[in-house]
């Protein structure tokens, strides 16, 4: 919205940044006619392979395409192993955190955070204490939501632990451009994305159980077609050539997790679930449940399933945990963190909330458990009415809340039919963990704000994708 | 195989089906009423609705029989749950139910018929349109059979979506003839004279199969001709002969990869003796409709044994 804020395509004179050289050239020789048409054959490609999500109305779920926006988000080479270098110290962190706290809690011992933080959290679980997953590793798949605001300035805005989504995107949109576009990746050297799928199938396999016998046997785990994100559950299980499961198909048989097949039960290695926790075993998490795999936790804590994230990982990534992120990363890693935190006001702290309640009108306000762009107060462009609103809700429960600067996204292009205009954007790069190493794939979601001069990026709330490109060296 | 992504598999290929003969059901009706007067084109639409197996939901809530309340009813009569449109929103649940089990083409194929026929089914019908509509359908099966055959794998997921095909298309064929035989009742005592030409070719178009009888029988119309042609004669690909060899190969291909014998082969090679050599004389003897009906049991325990046989559902 302010004139200064950072360009990822044009500096301040209007001249093209180097990243967008290749990108610039090609654009200029393009009618823009042809482009227009160009962008309605996009629309009709997502939809015809059905590349959409699930949004539920009034009557019956409808189906909804994320709009594609044709300029490519690119990042290149040196950005890009420097983020990659911050990335894997903090996804590294969170990993030694989450096995400290459901272990030692040396992190808790040293003061370095208060017990509140997972005493007081809905997604601590009791049933992880003194449990090691196999391989140690706690977040196979993990997305951190990157903000930027200068050529140098990368900030990590959100830790996503649990079940991050999205990945299907950065595939498709890819697909999408090469197809449209195949003389533009000819001009222009782009890192590939398009094995990602073998990458995580690779990464989900080195942490198969000790029960495992032969090729170990994936499968992701998918509420069901009604799901809003059935749609990556089964590409991806399709490019994985896994088997795509809901919790009906699983029984405990035999002390293994199995599904059923044409040919009877057999059983399942690894488990890549896209449910949530409390719907992983009614056993465990909720009796009066139906879904889930009733006894699946039983057979997890002896060595039977790996399940993709582990149980308990959502306590590392709300967003009071992320306040102490700089002091997580250095205490399991002896560093300073690479990739900044955005400055955070605790609202639970006294002095932080005196702080935030004078100062709403210029800060971003968040729930704590918040996602989806939901429940939050976007201090400059809220009304009078809708902060004094807030502020109620704000002091009649803190420690829900946590505020930050507004900060000056960069922005990058959109095509509109009045030519290229900016639009803010935020990056979800897709990191995999196992035994074998953090391995990052070069790209990943950009997501953008088709509104002018609006700061949110969720697809739930009209934001968009792009095709995010890393640069070849 | 998860049981449930090929229960899904099969169905999806039965609704496919299913969409397609109802459609050419609609043709043959369309066809008939353009050609007839008005008492007489009536009849007809009793007729199809009849052999689309709709009757009682239709006269739940019409008075009386008319070309444009029948395919409106039929195609996307919101009283009616079993109308076409329904049908292919099947098709499309069952394929993103088995999305990882079929090829990105196959998905593509019924994932864009969809769309089209979304937005054909969203307005009520008109005489102009629906000709167009029906044809759409066809295309549809056609597009999708097509993509199936040139991009799957043979493993069982293919012989589970052709079985499924297989077992609706001679189900549909012995439903369309069951309708139809009394038609055949005065005839037998004139075996080989002349029936009303024109109800014959209704049926043998119901299962697009008017040109090619009369490529095979020179343009003879007579009840044994037809009755021969659409339960015996194995050339042709919706006769019951065809479609229960058809089935046959593929239950005997999944028992193979599965390395042994299922119920569903027991029965199917039960059935296999009772209709190997037989002749169109022992049906009539033995009574059309009651042979009809015992093909339609048949069908039914398949159907039945194979969903247990491979786990579809427990």
């Amino acid at each position: 919205m302010s004139s200064d804020n950072f360009d990822e395509m044009f500096d301040a004179d209007g001249g093209t940044r180097s990243a967008y050289a290749g990108f610039r050239d090609w654009y200029d020789e393009q009618d823009n006619k042809w482009l227009r048409r160009k962008d309605a054959e996009a629309d009709d490609s997502f939809r015809r392979t059905g590349i959409t999500f699930n949004v539920y109305g009034e009557d019956e779920a409808e189906e909804r395409l994320i709009p594609f926006d044709m300029v490519p988000r690119v990042i290149t080479a040196q950005e890009w192993r420097k983020l990659t270098k911050g990335i894997e110290q903090r996804v590294s962190a969170i990993n030694a955190f989450l096995y400290d706290l459901y272990h030692r809690q040396e992190i808790i011992r040293a003061g370095r955070v208060p017990a509140r933080l997972f005493q007081n959290n809905a997604a601590w679980l009791q049933q992880m204490v003194g449990f090691t997953p196999p391989g140690g590793i706690y977040t196979h798949i993990v997305g951190i939501d990157l903000v930027r605001t200068g050529p140098n300035d990368f900030f990590v805005l959100e830790d996503n632990a649990r079940t991050p989504s999205g990945v299907s995107y950065m595939l498709e949109n890819r697909e999408t451009m090469m197809s449209m576009f195949p003389e533009l990746f000819a001009q222009v050297g782009v890192e590939s994305v398009s094995n990602y799928p073998r990458r995580l199938a690779r990464s989900l396999a080195a942490c198969a159980p000790p029960a495992t016998e032969g090729k170990p046997k994936v499968a992701v785990l998918t509420p069901g077609i009604f799901n809003s994100a059935y749609f990556e559950h089964a590409f991806l299980a399709d490019q994985m050539g896994a088997e795509l499961v809901e919790a009906s198909d699983l029984r405990v048989v035999g002390g293994r997790v199995q599904m059923r097949t044409t040919r009877g039960f057999e059983p399942v290695d690894v488990l890549y679930r896209r449910v949530d926790d409390e719907y992983l075993d009614p056993l465990t998490f909720n009796p009066n449940s139906m879904l889930g795999v009733p006894g699946i936790m039983d057979v997890y804590r002896a060595g039977g399933i790996t399940i993709a994230n582990a149980p308990g990982t959502g306590v590392a990534d709300d967003k009071a945990i992320y306040s102490f992120m700089p002091e997580i990363v250095e205490f399991y890693t002896g560093e300073k963190p690479l990739l900044p935190n955005v400055e955070t006001w605790r609202c639970a702290d006294d002095d932080s909330l005196a702080y935030v309640l004078d100062n709403l009108a210029e800060l971003v306000v968040k729930e704590v458990h918040g996602s989806g762009g939901y429940g939050m107060l976007i201090g400059p462009t809220s009304s009078k009415r809708e902060i004094a609103k807030f502020r109620k809700k704000l002091t009649a429960n803190p420690q829900n809340y946590i505020a930050q600067p507004t900060l000056s996204l960069s922005t990058c292009p959109i095509f509109t039919k009045q030519g290229l205009a900016p639009r803010h954007v935020d990056l979800r790069p897709f990191v995999l963990v196992s035994p074998n190493g953090v391995d990052i794939t070069p790209g990943g979601l950009t997501r953008v704000a088709l509104q002018k001069g609006s700061l949110v990026v969720n697809s739930s709330q009209g934001g968009g994708t792009k095709d995010t490109w890393v640069l070849k060296d | 195989m998860l049981g449930r992504t090929a229960n899904g598999l099969f169905w999806m290929f039965r609704y496919l089906e299913r969409a397609e003969n109802t459609a050419r059901l609609l043709d043959a009706g369309i066809r008939m009423a353009l050609t007839r007067d008005l008492a007489t084109a009536e009849d007809e639409w009793r007729s199809v609705i009849a052999a689309a197996g709709q009757k009682r939901t239709y006269e739940a809530s019409h008075d009386g029989y008319s070309g444009a309340e029948a395919w409106n009813f039929v195609l996307r009569g919101k009283d009616n749950p079993a109308n076409v449109r329904e049908m292919f929103g099947a098709v499309r649940q069952n394929a993103r139910m088995a999305r990882n089990a079929i090829s990105g083409e196959v998905w593509e194929a019924v994932n864009e018929s969809w769309m089209r026929l979304e937005k054909m089914l969203a307005r009520p019908i008109g005489q102009g349109s629906v000709s167009e509509v029906v044809r759409t359908i066809r295309l549809a099966g056609t597009l999708v059979h097509g993509a199936l055959a040139g991009s799957m794998l043979r493993n069982e997921g293919y012989h589970f979506a052709r079985a499924g095909t297989f077992l609706e298309r001679g189900d549909s064929t012995a439903r369309i003839l069951d309708i139809k035989y009394y038609l055949l009742l005065p005839s037998l005592n004139y075996v080989g004279s002349s029936l009303d030409s024109g109800q014959w070719d209704t049926v043998l178009r119901s299962v697009g199969g008017d040109r090619a009888y009369s490529w095979l029988n020179a343009g003879q119309m007579d009840a044994r001709g037809i009755v021969e042609f659409l339960v015996l004669d194995d050339r042709f690909p919706r006769s019951l002969a065809f479609c229960h060899g058809a089935l046959r190969d593929h239950l005997f291909a999944l028992a193979r990869l599965h390395g042994s014998d299922a119920e569903c082969n027991k029965l199917i090679r039960e059935a296999d003796i009772k209709l190997t050599d037989l002749t169109i004389e022992q049906i009539f003897d033995q009574g059309l409709h009651e042979f009809l009906v015992q093909v339609e049991r048949t069908n039914a325990e398949l159907g039945q044994a194979i969903a247990e046989d491979y786990r579809f559902l427990s």
